[in-house]
């Protein structure tokens, strides 16, 4: 248990073990387990870029109270192998439980008192289940340990064991299984949390990607085109089964190159596109990317950093790739750029690039990161929540593509539209989309094509463009972007120290004047991103004058562990 | 019924180059499918890359998309996928389809997407003033290899016969009745066609002698749906090039199955 400032209480639980031995599964059905018990989740899977073997885990932390970030020292590890423990040694606190797989049992005995053998692998081999639901029998014992009675235990498995590793009824056994090893083992219960009413979650699980998934389909979303890459693949995974419903249509083509060309035909054709990528994929798509802006054809991508550069650290996370995304393509065009904190966030940023890209036909980006596209979290998104901009109409008359129009959005058209010829172009052009190089088409159509930024900035004001939490008259401002939001919020409930946290989210058009007044009147601005180059606080500068008085940075490929990043920050204020 | 295909833009080929043939007998081949009502005006896309034959859209008064060098095949196999009653053409280059987006060329015929692919085979990258492509012949003094090329060309009939397109062929710029016969075949075929069209370049790589001497029609009991048949039509042992339609069988499309 991890007590902050304000005595609330925190568990830190592990699951860990080999890949293929069902560590994330584990982890979703676990923490769906404890939304069942009034309690908020923040899991997070890290694996080596790798099928078989190599140490896989999946950690969360949970708490009464939304949790925002990973915390680090283990009230629990549920662990398939020995490997597993023993990599988590340093993170255990003293009283921290180790639920092993009984092979195991007796090379850890030195290690702790407080081991509990439990049969995962040989329970799921009797019950002729695949090996990977063996961390079933491991979440089973933590719902004794947790203090459920069996009863509740198992209603709650019939709600949460969904239709993988070998079904529902399979895994229900195994966990009870579970749960009656740790009940005869002896292990006392520790009851962090009074058990409330389990047949309610407190909201759903939801990681980056799919948040980001579900805010494009909020927006009206027809098609789909991606190709797999870390990580960025569950975006395509989770609209392919969607497509299987027959919600949507999703394409997997040849390349990323591929992908985004299909998907402009495809909008150009008429219907609302997304694709997704990580940062890798996107510097695959720069030249067309390029083209969305110039043949303004309505495009959104979902866009997730990993840890580069050019292959890098391919599971891990990073956010060192803004400075590239907001400069995506070559020459000058207008686009969106929304880098969300979270999967509520992502949730809305999707919903809002995929409605500009359409009302202004200019590609817009959600900007996310492995912590934030692969971490889940206890989220709350209005189920009916549709938003879908219309765009603007043709009214009749000679149709001209690219005609002048004093907001710089010309009236779209689609093929198939009797007496209305649509010609888009990768070359500057003339309204009716002839390639043209005069020296006053040129200006003339950059001018109309910039005039887009005009509406967008306005309709922008109606969002969250930057966002303050704790105390906004504090001196000192803490400012952070994309998933270091997590960290930032958890750190800042550690440190008693006023802080004023300014989250900046709209990345292009960069929202001058709102980032200006959250920091106005703060005596010194402590600026924390994971990367090596402090890129926010280089666009804070160029874009406003303000500079950074202090940086905290990472470049390890990993998030800020909160506790961490709470030192950190206390080191860094200024003495009054 | 009158149609008016041509745009205010002026045409900026060389004087007497072939692609103003390849127009034409596109034009021709449009006009005459509306008349016949197999096909309506407003359903049509054409598609370009980047090259001498991109120019090709500026004169067409229809729907159309010019995308990037070598892009020409995936923004017209999306469109297709979102409107399936549309009729899609990408007119690409050897330099644009067999040197830089050949993935999008074999991939399309591999699904077999509902899509018409017309290269201007000119054996040469012509905008850029003379450099050798993959169907360059051995030995070609281009700009970047003076000496001669050292690279044995593509052979696209049969590299698109492996791929799985559906409709293969091949013509020649200078015979536009029989070109834009086998442009209106295409288009009627469903499923992924292809056309070669040999299209001499008459400032950098001029080959209307030799094709005029070297030409051989496939005989008319040329059967088609005979994929090694068709394969070995595509070559004469006496060195003469054989053009028609080498190719043409009926499978399920890409965006039938989507």
């Amino acid at each position: 248990m991890e007590t902050e400032k304000n005595n609330t209480p925190l568990v830190t639980v592990a699951v860990g073990g080999a890949a293929g031995d069902g560590i994330k599964e584990g982890g979703l059905h676990l923490s769906e387990i404890v939304q069942h018990i009034g309690c908020y989740v923040y899991m997070t899977p890290e694996y080596p870029s790798l099928i078989r073997g190599g140490h896989n885990y999946a950690r969360l932390t949970y708490g009464d109270h939304p949790v925002h970030a990973d915390h680090s020292m283990l009230d629990v590890i549920i662990a398939t192998n020995a490997e597993s423990v023993l990599l988590h040694r340093d993170g255990l606190k003293n009283d921290a439980v180790i639920f092993i797989d009984s092979p195991y049992a007796e090379h850890l005995k030195e290690i702790s008192q407080n081991i509990v053998s439990l049969p995962m692998s040989e329970a799921a081999k009797e019950a002729g289940a695949p090996h990977a639901a063996g961390p079933s029998v491991g979440v089973g014992a933590y719902c004794y340990f947790a203090g459920l009675s069996r009863e509740e235990s198992e209603g709650i498995f019939g709600k949460v064991f969904g239709d993988i590793l070998g079904g529902i009824t399979m895994n229900v056994a195994l966990a009870l299984r579970g749960y009656d090893a740790a009940k005869a083992s002896g292990l006392t219960p520790r009851l962090v949390f009074p058990i409330q009413n389990t047949d309610t979650q407190t909201g759903v699980l939801l990681e980056g990607n799919k948040a980001v998934a579900l805010g494009f389909l909020s927006a009206g979303l027809e098609f789909f085109v991606g190709y797999p890459m870390t990580p960025a693949s569950s975006i395509l995974h989770f609209l392919a089964k969607e497509s299987a419903k027959g919600k949507i249509k999703v394409i997997h083509p040849e390349d990323e190159i591929t992908v985004i060309n299909m998907a402009l035909g495809i909008a150009y054709a008429g219907k609302r596109v997304a694709v997704s990528t990580a940062t890798g994929g996107l510097a695959l798509m720069q030249e067309t990317f390029s083209l969305a802006g110039v043949s303004e054809t309505p495009i959104a991508l979902a866009i997730s950093s990993r840890q580069g550069p050019a292959t890098g650290a391919a599971t891990r996370t990073s956010q060192g790739d803004l400075r590239f995304v907001i400069s995506s393509g070559h020459g000058e065009f207008p686009r969106v750029v929304i880098a969300p904190g979270d999967p509520e966030e992502a949730f809305m940023a999707g919903q809002i690039a995929l409605n500009f890209a359409w009302k202004f036909q200019t590609p817009a980006i959600v900007l996310l990161d492995k912590q934030l596209s692969e971490s889940y979290q206890t989220s709350t998104v209005p189920s009916g929540n549709t938003e879908v901009t219309p765009h603007k109409k043709a009214s009749g008359g000679e149709y001209l593509r690219y005609q002048y129009a004093d907001d710089g959005v010309s009236p779209l058209a689609f093929p198939g539209t009797s007496n209305t010829k649509v010609k888009a172009t990768s070359y500057e052009h003339d309204e009716f989309g002839i390639a043209s190089d005069e020296s006053d088409t040129v200006r003339a159509m950059q001018d109309k094509r910039w005039k887009k930024m005009e509406g967008i900035r306005s309709d922008a004001r109606h969002f969250d463009t930057v966002k303050v939490y704790g105390d906004s008259s504090a001196k000192t401002a803490v400012l952070f972007w994309g998933s270091t939001k997590g960290p930032v919020l958890e750190a800042a409930a550690m440190i008693d120290t006023p802080l004023r946290l300014v989250q900046v989210l709209w990345m292009e058009p960069f929202p001058e004047e709102e980032v200006a007044k959250a920091l106005d009147g703060a005596d010194q601005i402590i600026d924390v991103e994971v990367n090596h180059n402090a890129q926010l606080a280089g666009l804070l500068r160029e874009k406003t004058g303000i500079m950074c008085d202090e940086k905290i940075l990472k470049y390890d490929a990993r998030p800020f562990d909160p506790a961490t990043l709470a030192k950190e920050l206390q080191d860094k204020l200024k003495i009054s | 019924m009158t149609m008016e295909l041509a745009t205010h833009s002026k045409i900026s080929w060389c004087p007497g180059c072939p692609n103003n043939q390849i127009l034409v007998a596109f034009r021709k081949a449009v006009t005459e499918m509306c008349e016949a009502g197999t096909l309506k005006e407003e359903n049509i896309v054409a598609s370009a890359g980047v090259g001498c034959h991109a120019k090709i859209l500026d004169y067409l008064n229809m729907n159309t998309f010019n995308a990037l060098h070598g892009r020409s095949i995936p923004p017209i196999e999306g469109m297709k996928a979102a409107n399936p009653s549309l009729t899609v053409v990408a007119f690409s280059g050897d330099g644009d389809s067999y040197s830089e987006g050949l993935s999008h060329l074999i991939h399309s015929a591999q699904r077999n997407s509902d899509i018409n692919v017309f290269i201007h085979d000119n054996q040469i990258f012509a905008l850029t003033t003379g450099q050798a492509t993959a169907t360059s012949p051995k030995g070609f003094k281009g700009l970047t290899r003076p000496t001669g090329s050292i690279e044995d060309p593509i052979d696209p009939l049969r590299m698109m016969m492996n791929a799985g397109a559906t409709f293969v062929a091949r013509t020649y710029a200078g015979e536009m009745g029989k070109t834009k016969d086998i442009m209106k075949a295409a288009m009627a075929h469903k499923g992924m066609s292809f056309i070669d069209i040999a299209q001499p370049c008459i400032t950098f790589f001029d080959t209307r002698d030799f094709y005029k001497d070297n030409i051989a029609w496939l005989p008319e009991d040329h059967d088609v749906t005979n994929l090694d048949a068709a394969y070995h039509a595509t070559k004469q042992s006496d060195g003469k090039i054989p053009m028609g339609i080498f190719y043409q069988v009926l499978k399920p499309t890409f965006e039938e199955q989507l």
